[in-house]
């Protein structure tokens, strides 16, 4: 890196604007060209524009994430774009903001959009729409680019509901469907209501701070600790007020518990959708989003417990419904709802460098998960029930190897101090974190609950690859005759992704949460003084670290035992009467949507009605100008013609007015005094 | 001021239009037809040219009227006074722009008496570009309530089945408030004894125990146009039965009168009233927002539903408006001249399926991106401003009244922000049963994709749609000085109003 203000190092800090510029704007270029000229383009052009685009942004940003994050020196970038929006005191310009936080997922992003982007070429080579199809992954990579870049409340909101319209896009990118047009517009309101609590963060935060940019909040964060807000009627600690409304929108965009319905419904959309959107990236925005905001959080405990507690709710909650989902690709999505929570549990306990890296590596298995499940799909000709699937193993031999690096990576499979894949070193992370606190109500909490999801995590995914790949096929003949093994395109993405579930945890653990730590975040990571969690976890007890372990191996075991050796004994469990409670409990998602749907959906509809023909009908309209029109049209049926005589009438009151106004004028001074008189009694006396 | 009277020149350039149509569009065949239709198109387009002008020359910096004009008039200290300030000047751009566009919205779907339609809405661009532009009471009344005349006209005799019994309930609302701003006016020329609209903006004209009936007469009127909860109910009916551009013009210009006569009057006039019903306001503002929005979400009729939307996006702009924040006053015009494009870009796709199966149920449609991709782009980038999309510019204006809201009372900021929920559910609700699904129905089985001339009409809008959401400035810097200005009038205004109580006060024993 250049290292004075010399003529030397102008240059490549030139480059490195361009490069930073190049990165955020490809994909958006990509998607215009495709959007508006794909059809001239045709398909296969579209798929290569947008393709050769996406993999120049990965490759930067590896470029970046090495100069940023890799580099010795502080650095953050900024690049202001042009000015935004100017109103009075507010002042918000376009810009990019690349440190280590951004670097990350930089990487994270392009690579997983990249390998998407090809993959899809195999997996969409039938669909007719695909220009379409890759302008959108492109548009949503950007929109993606634009929430990470950011470097105020503004430009993250838009890039936060741009890669929501995105999602609603790719959900219902098969329109014709009904089931993906509900999917994709639950998906969007859902999240909207948690970004009606982030817009009022945002109102609040240029309430109490008079800015909306990032590193002047920040810097002022800490002089607003003990003070005291309005709102909603009452004085409430400002830092938690202002968390707790920000978090809402981390809340809807991470699919946390009770915001969380529209994830696994997301899964109408296509895979790699799925993988690109619902697994590695715009979902762990809200991950993104505590982190970056860390200088704010790290000043109210409060807000930080609620993360905590959400977190592990999520976690353990979706688990326990990932545990009797039969769709191939809800198991995942419910896995990603649960993993979302052991990020926030991370950031949460003050372990942001922890979540983050969790982000990271999941990014990787999760993605490699989703695409492993979309090439079984592609085989099985878009069957998705696993019920209908096993002993696939031996027809598609590489999706099963692929798909089990994916499965050891996510349950974690390692040997403490001694090393594993990737989930292992930042899952295992999370939970020695949630130990450290002892004496916080909530972190207990949180380590029970993410120990038994690390359970439950084994088994589903144990019983997702036993139940698709192992034991007898449950596939019609036909459909398993015909299964056939991926081509190149889609398999090679796998591969890499596989690399990165494999080695990735290994790799970046001493930048992420070891003793690079310091050298690799340069401060993008915030701690308050209080915060000694990284301390503290280099001195858990032994057990502490065995426990996911044992967990994990756990739920491997059961997983065997119910669906290689004792096949049977599901439905004989399951039809135990005490069980049978349970499982449809889970098999329902613990009722949310039903509750959702008679909480909210049929009163508003109800009230809407009620409004509609009560309020505005019978009320408004009944007492105002239906009555008086009724009696009105009697009188004037009889005189005038009603088509338009009222028009008439109209212009003559008018004209009457006009003429009273000239006549007030020419009017004798004593009489003008009399009118001005009774006006000034009608409207209160002036001066 | 002896330079050209270029505010005059484009207030009647459309009625030059209007005469000429009356005197070279003779008969009632097809050849008088097309001159009187090219003949308005041309009206409305040189008259947005020569309009561009006052954007163009503006000068952003100065906070009071510009272009102004005075000539003697009635007599009496009436007297024909023109100007715009940063307000104003905006609203006068956007009907210029809308213009062109209703008359091409108009060129096939209006058959019978096509001379008069053209007419009709050529005077009434003349009226509507007056109501911003006028200086003078008398002035801006006869342009205020003359400018119903033709809409009144244009429901009633194009309209659709229901089409007296709209322009009628249009009327009656209309009325009462005409009557009660008309005896307001009246009382202010006694008060002030001027009608010079440039001299009653002086803080301090009205005293406190005036500002408040005063207040109440103007928001009478307001209240109507804008159209607020509950007085809004003429809206649904008159935009249901208005041909396409009648519905474009209702929207897009009309309902901004409302919210002019605020900025224009209520606020700077009696700013101690506004004050004092600032909280009556704010709690009308979220009502309409969230009931309107319900209401919206079980329409079974398209431009009943956008017309519910356009009461609900009117919510931010009285509850902006009434804040007295910069953010809250700025992005109150901002969304009107924003809700000025998309709501009337909403009208015209809706227009647009309408010429082509004459009717407006949501269920007689679906699936049309099938058939229809370029209509469906359209209509999703104006849904997604409806929505308050970052990146459109219906989120700017959003954005900036709650963020004034915010400041105001965060009750209001909290209930209003709620709109941003519901919008989401009517809006994308409306797009998925007009838009999305299969094309199973037989009558739509060969709908035709937008003809080059729809594709003129609707592609500015878009354009323009996406540009001010990314770059908005040029709708908010030139009113920024006018804002400031009437900010702090209206503190001053309020400064006054108190000394003067406290003089009362002291003199009492």
């Amino acid at each position: 890196m250049g290292t004075g203000p010399d003529a030397e190092s102008l240059e490549p800090k030139a480059f490195a604007n361009t490069m930073y510029q190049a990165i955020l704007f490809l994909p958006l270029a990509g998607a215009i060209i495709t959007g508006f000229f794909g059809r001239a383009l045709g398909a296969r052009a579209s798929e290569l524009i947008t393709c050769a685009f996406m993999l120049v942004a990965a490759v930067l940003s590896w470029i970046a994430f090495s100069q940023i994050a890799l580099a010795h020196e502080a650095a953050t970038v900024k690049i202001p774009l042009f000015r935004w929006l100017t109103s009075g005191d507010l002042d918000v310009n376009w810009s990019i903001r690349v440190d280590a936080l951004t670097a990350v997922m930089l990487v994270v992003v392009n690579t997983v959009s990249s390998l998407v982007h090809v993959y899809s070429i195999g997996y969409m080579h039938e669909d007719p729409h695909r220009p379409r199809f890759f302008a959108y992954l492109s548009l949503f990579t950007f929109a993606m680019l634009a929430l990470v870049t950011s470097d105020t409340f503004l430009q993250m909101f838009f890039g936060w509901e741009g890669v929501g319209l995105m999602s609603y896009l790719l959900i219902g990118f098969w329109y014709e469907k009904p089931s993906a047009n509900a999917a994709a517009m639950k998906a969007f309101i859902v999240n909207r209501v948690g970004d009606f609590g982030f817009a009022l963060g945002i109102f609040g935060v240029f309430a109490v701070f008079r800015t909306i940019d990032f590193d002047t909040v920040f810097a002022a964060a800490p002089s607003k600790t003990g003070h005291f807000m309005t709102f909603l009627g009452g004085q409430y600690d400002t830092m938690t007020v202002l968390c707790l409304l920000l978090f809402m929108g981390a809340m809807g965009k991470s699919a946390q518990f009770m915001l969380h319905t529209w994830l696994p419904d997301a899964m109408e959309g296509p895979t790699p959708v799925s993988a690109l959107i619902h697994a590695a990236t715009m979902v762990t925005a809200g991950v993104f989003m505590v982190a970056r905001l860390s200088p704010l959080f790290e000043q109210s405990q409060t807000a930080l417990n609620f993360v905590v507690l959400i977190g592990a709710t999520t976690a353990f909650f979706a688990a326990t419904v990932g545990l009797v989902q039969n769709d191939i690709k809800r198991v995942i999505a419910y896995s990603t709802c649960s993993q979302l929570g052991y990020m926030f549990v991370a950031c949460g306990v003050g372990a942001y460098g922890a979540g983050i890296f969790h982000l990271f590596t999941h990014a990787f298995f999760k993605a490699l998960l989703f695409l492993g499940a979309g090439s079984v799909i592609h085989a099985m000709h878009h069957e998705q029930d696993m019920r209908n699937m096993g002993g696939l193993s031996g027809k598609i031999p590489w999706t099963w190897g692929l798909m089990l690096v994916g499965t050891l990576a996510l349950t974690g499979v390692g040997i403490p101090g001694f090393g594993g894949m990737a989930g292992f070193y930042s899952k295992d992370a999370i939970i020695d974190a949630a130990f450290v606190a002892h004496a916080n109500v909530a972190h207990v909490y949180a380590f029970d609950l993410l120990v038994a999801a690390a359970f439950m995590t084994s088994f589903y995914s144990w019983r997702l690859m036993f139940m698709t790949f192992h034991g007898q096929t449950r596939a019609d003949r036909d459909t398993y005759d015909h299964a056939h093994e991926s081509p190149m395109v889609m398999l090679v993405p796998l591969i890499v992704l596989a690399l990165g579930a494999i080695g990735a945890g290994a790799l970046f653990e001493g930048f992420f949460i070891g003793e690079g730590y310091a050298e690799f975040w340069k401060g993008a990571l915030f701690a308050g003084s209080g915060n000694t969690i990284r301390e503290d976890v280099r001195h858990i007890p032994l057990w502490t670290s065995w426990a996911p372990v044992v967990a994990m191996a756990s739920g491997f075991a059961l997983a065997w035992v119910m669906y290689i050796a004792r096949p049977a004994w599901p439905a004989a469990i399951v039809a135990l009467p005490g069980v049978n409670g349970i499982y449809y409990f889970l098999l329902n998602k613990w009722y949310f949507d039903q509750l959702y749907h008679w909480v909210f959906v049929v009163p508003a509809l109800w009230l809407g009605r009620l409004l509609w023909k009560g309020g505005d009908g019978a009320i408004i309209d009944g007492l105002g100008p239906d009555g008086i029109a009724a009696s009105v049209q009697r009188v004037m049926r009889s005189a005038v013609k009603l088509q338009s005589g009222f028009v008439y009438h109209y212009a003559f009151v008018m004209l009457i007015g006009v003429t009273l106004i000239a006549t007030v004028f020419a009017m004798p001074a004593d009489f003008r005094h009399y009118v001005s008189d009774a006006l000034s009694h009608l409207f209160g006396r002036g001066a | 001021m002896t330079s050209t009277p270029w505010l005059s020149i484009t207030t009647f350039l459309p009625l030059i239009g209007a005469v000429l149509i009356i005197l070279m569009a003779r008969g009632d065949d097809a050849a008088a037809q097309r001159n009187a239709r090219w003949i308005a198109l041309w009206a409305t387009l040189i008259t947005f040219a020569v309009s561009l002008n006052l954007w163009i020359s503006f000068d952003p910096k100065q906070a009071g009227f510009q272009f102004l004009e005075e000539r003697p008039w009635i007599g009496g200290g009436i007297s024909y006074k023109m100007g715009v300030d940063g307000i104003s000047m905006l609203f006068v751009i956007l009907t210029t722009f809308l213009m062109p566009l209703c008359i091409l919205a108009s060129w096939e779907s209006i058959t019978t008496r096509v001379k008069e339609y053209m007419i009709a809405f050529l005077i009434l661009e003349t009226l509507m570009i007056g109501v911003f532009s006028a200086l003078d009471l008398m002035l801006f009344y006869l342009f205020f309530e003359g400018g119903l005349i033709p809409m009144f006209l244009i429901i009633g005799v194009w309209g659709g089945k229901r089409r007296v019994y709209a322009s009628f309930k249009f009327f009656l609302y209309t009325l009462l408030g005409s009557v009660l701003m008309l005896l307001a006016l009246m009382a202010m020329y006694f008060q002030a004894g001027t009608t010079d609209i440039v001299q009653l903006l002086k803080p301090g004209t009205f005293p406190a125990s005036m500002q408040g009936w005063l207040w109440l007469a103007f928001f009478a009127s307001f209240a109507v146009k804008m159209p607020m909860w509950p007085v809004h109910t003429w809206l649904p009916d008159a935009h249901v039965e208005a041909p396409t551009a009648g519905s474009v013009i209702l929207a897009g210009i009309l309902l901004k009168m409302g919210g002019y006569g605020f900025l224009r009057f209520s606020l700077p006039m009696f700013p101690v009233a506004s004050q004092k019903f600032a909280m009556f306001v704010f709690a009308l503002s979220v009502i309409a927002i969230i009931w309107a929005s319900l209401v919206a979400f079980v329409q079974h009729d398209m431009k009943k539903l956008i017309a519910y939307s356009s009461v609900a996006h009117m919510g931010y702009v009285t509850m902006g408006v009434f804040t007295l924040t910069t953010q809250g006053i700025e992005g109150g015009i901002f969304q009107m001249l924003s809700h000025g494009l998309v709501s009337a870009a909403l009208f015209l796709c809706v227009g647009v399926i309408y010429d082509r199966m004459h009717t407006r149920e949501i269920s007689a449609y679906g699936g049309l991106v099938e058939r229809m991709p370029m209509y469906a782009f359209a209509f999703l980038v104006f849904t997604l401003a409806n929505v308050g999309l970052p990146g459109t510019s219906g989120f700017i204006g959003e954005f900036l009244t709650l963020l004034g809201a915010f400041k105001a009372n965060t009750w209001v900021a909290a209930l209003a922000t709620s709109g941003i929920i519901l919008s989401a559910v009517y809006a994308l609700y409306l797009y998925r049963r007009v838009i999305f699904g299969a094309l199973k129905k037989a009558s739509l089985k060969d709908i035709l994709d937008l003809s080059p001339r729809e594709i003129a009409i609707l592609a500015p809008l878009v354009i323009l749609t996406i540009f001010f959401g990314f770059f908005p400035s040029p709708l908010i810097d030139p009113t920024a000085a006018s804002v400031q200005k009437l900010i702090a009038d209206c503190q001053t205004g309020i400064k006054l109003a108190e000394a003067a109580a406290h003089q009362v006060a002291a003199l009492t024993p």
